[in-house]
């Protein structure tokens, strides 16, 4: 007990003196926080959108200004050229056509239906499905205004109409950002507790201190005790940090129990610190490092579910991210706060972690060596 | 012929490679209680593989290694209890400083509190240390920092000491003091094993081992050497010999 004490008070020393420490644990949360959470927005706005109305009806303007009246549009062009409004896409400066053809009004009245053309620019799939989305929204809205207000108020009581009240539960008012900010703060946890782990351990190879360790007969597990400690703390406090900046800035909800978020942190963030410990006896030097967790991070990040739902993903992926940490720390968190689920509710992920964590430190302990 | 109950280094036949490359190719010495071993080679001759290897640092390929008493293939951690090591990289840390350091590394041998505070007390004025104990090692010159690196692998009175290029880079004042308390540990009865490119401090030795190409040409002391070789002092020996090959 008392090595590890000894070699705990050298930890904190030597963490709180490196000058590069204090930002990372203070200054990165702040900014990742603020500007990651509005950045990595779900929500679309300023859709530029060309209109090509070759009817010039009355009609044709109504649709028009159904748009002109949302505020996810912004007409940049109005024109009756087709081939310009296609010029302007290919140079990106719209985002999409609604094409409207001179036999709008007339099929609308005559026929009863008409045709639309929208044209939307889908190098990025989901910002093309959102806009097809709002589009659908708007377009369906001016269809029943204007069934009403052909067949007037009377007729259309006899008509049958399906109208669908959608209820959003857990987040009603849609606000994405809290949906983010979860997910960013699991991400910056699991950064700050695996990063600063396995740097801080290769960086003692690099100086060649660890050597000097090694001939001592200090037993490895004392060694990484204290190694792992010190940033299993500030990665929770972290977490802790990270809770309260969410409560100040975004009125995050905490639903659940804080206190069984931070028990599921504690188990995740030995997993985390595990595969910290794994990567560095991989590499000799800080920069291997680097690359190698780079990799692991960006993997784990994008698999997690952190923009797109896991459930979504084909069911390799699905099964890949069995072994991704970060995909049971994200489901976890976003249950216990935005949904306030108990520990039966996530006692699978717990479980699950807690085996992830013990094999991940046999493996990272049986790994290290003291002897080459 | 000296008793082998007091050796405490016995070598026999060590070979360490790294694939195809010998980097110890049959050693077999013997290191007695008490004395200063040079053990000298040039650059690349493997003298830092043995001593990582009779450290617990690194495993031998084969042959039969026994430090303090001990196997180095089953009882590594044993024989760490026994021998101090201070390595040819600067082993100090450097974010801490100097009493942070002694307390440290005296701390995992796990000597009792008290006695630390006090040795360091003793030690710290024998260095003439006192008055920069607080500082960060990183702002002491180099010479300083290698003797108390020397103090701190002694601290917990190893039976032995391992010191690999202990002098590199310091002034011939500071590396005169460094034999000096070399000589003061050796009356406590600390074996030393110490590598060196300086001929002059190979003189200060009792024994002299010269490797050449991971072999051990000659193992003397220094004296029987410079008059087997005829010459007038160890530089000459070392350069006959390795410029055999």
């Amino acid at each position: 007990m008392r090595i590890i004490y000894t070699l705990l008070v050298k930890e904190f020393k030597q963490i709180f003196r490196n000058r590069f420490m204090l930002p990372v644990i203070f200054v990165i949360p702040l900014v990742q926080m603020i500007i990651l959470t509005y950045a990595a927005s779900l929500e679309m706005k300023d859709i530029k959108m060309a209109v090509v109305d070759q009817d010039h009806s009355t009609a044709s303007r109504l649709l028009v200004s159904s748009f002109t009246g949302s505020p996810f549009f912004r007409i940049t062009l109005q024109t009756g050229d087709d081939r310009e409004a296609t010029r302007w896409l290919h140079r990106d400066k719209v985002d999409v056509i609604l094409h409207v053809k001179d036999d709008f009004e007339k099929g609308l009245f005559r026929e009863g239906s008409a045709d639309l053309q929208l044209v939307i620019n889908a190098i990025n799939a989901t910002e093309a499905g959102l806009i097809q989305a709002y589009c659908t929204r708007i377009i369906t809205g001016f269809n029943s205004q204007l069934r009403t207000g052909l067949s007037g108020p009377e007729s259309s009581a006899g008509m049958p109409s399906l109208e669908i009240i959608p209820a959003f539960w857990y987040n009603p008012e849609f606000d994405y950002k809290i949906y983010m900010f979860c997910g960013i703060l699991v991400i910056l946890v699991t950064l700050i507790g695996m990063l600063l782990t396995a740097l801080n351990l290769v960086r003692e190879k690099e100086m060649g201190t660890t050597e000097q360790i090694n001939v001592t007969p200090i037993r490895k597990t004392h060694f990484i005790i204290a190694k792992l400690l010190p940033f299993w703390i500030i990665a929770l406090f972290e977490l802790g940090f990270g809770l309260i900046l969410g409560r100040l800035l975004y009125d995050l909800p905490i639903v659940g129990s804080p206190l069984l978020l931070f028990l599921f942190a504690a188990i995740y963030l030995l997993a985390v610190l595990g595969i910290g410990l794994f990567l560095s006896t991989m590499s000799h030097t800080q920069q291997q490092l680097m690359f190698m967790s780079f990799f692991f991070m960006v993997t784990f990040i994008l698999m997690s579910g952190v923009f797109t739902p896991t459930e979504s993903m084909p069911d390799w992926a699905q099964e890949m991210n069995r072994v991704n940490p970060l995909a049971y720390f994200m489901r976890v968190i976003r249950m216990i706060l935005l949904k306030g689920s108990g520990f039966r509710d996530i006692s699978r992920e717990f479980f699950s972690m807690l085996v992830y964590a013990s094999t991940i430190l046999t493996l990272a302990v049986v790994s290290y060596r003291k002897t080459t | 012929m000296i008793d082998s109950d007091t050796d405490v280094i016995r070598v026999r036949e060590l070979v360490k490679k790294f694939g195809s490359f010998v980097a110890n190719d049959r050693l077999s010495f013997r290191v007695h209680k008490g004395e200063i071993f040079g053990f000298l080679g040039a650059n690349g001759a493997g003298k830092t593989t043995t001593i990582r290897i009779l450290c617990g640092l690194s495993y031998p390929t084969s042959g039969e290694i026994e430090v303090a008493g001990h196997d180095v293939y089953t009882q590594r951690e044993r024989i760490k209890r026994k021998i101090g090591y201070m390595s040819q990289k600067f082993s100090l840390y450097e974010d801490l400083t100097v009493s942070e350091n002694i307390r440290l590394y005296a701390g995992i041998y796990g000597l009792d509190r008290r006695y630390i505070l006090q040795r360091e007390k003793q030690l710290l004025q024998q260095l003439g240390l006192q008055d920069i104990q607080n500082q960060f090692i990183r702002k002491i010159p180099l010479g300083w920092k290698q003797k108390l690196a020397f103090s701190v692998a002694v601290f917990h009175k190893p039976a032995i000491v391992f010191l690999d290029e202990p002098t590199g880079g310091v002034d011939p004042i500071t590396r005169r003091q460094f034999w000096e308390m070399i000589h003061e540990v050796t009356r406590e009865g600390i074996t030393v094993f110490v590598t060196t490119h300086y001929m002059d401090e190979a003189e200060y030795c009792d024994r002299v081992s010269i490797m050449v190409d991971g072999r051990i040409e000659a193992l003397e002391p220094p004296a029987v050497l410079k008059e087997r070789y005829n010459c007038g002092d160890m530089n000459e020996v070392f350069i006959k010999l390795a410029r055999k090959q």
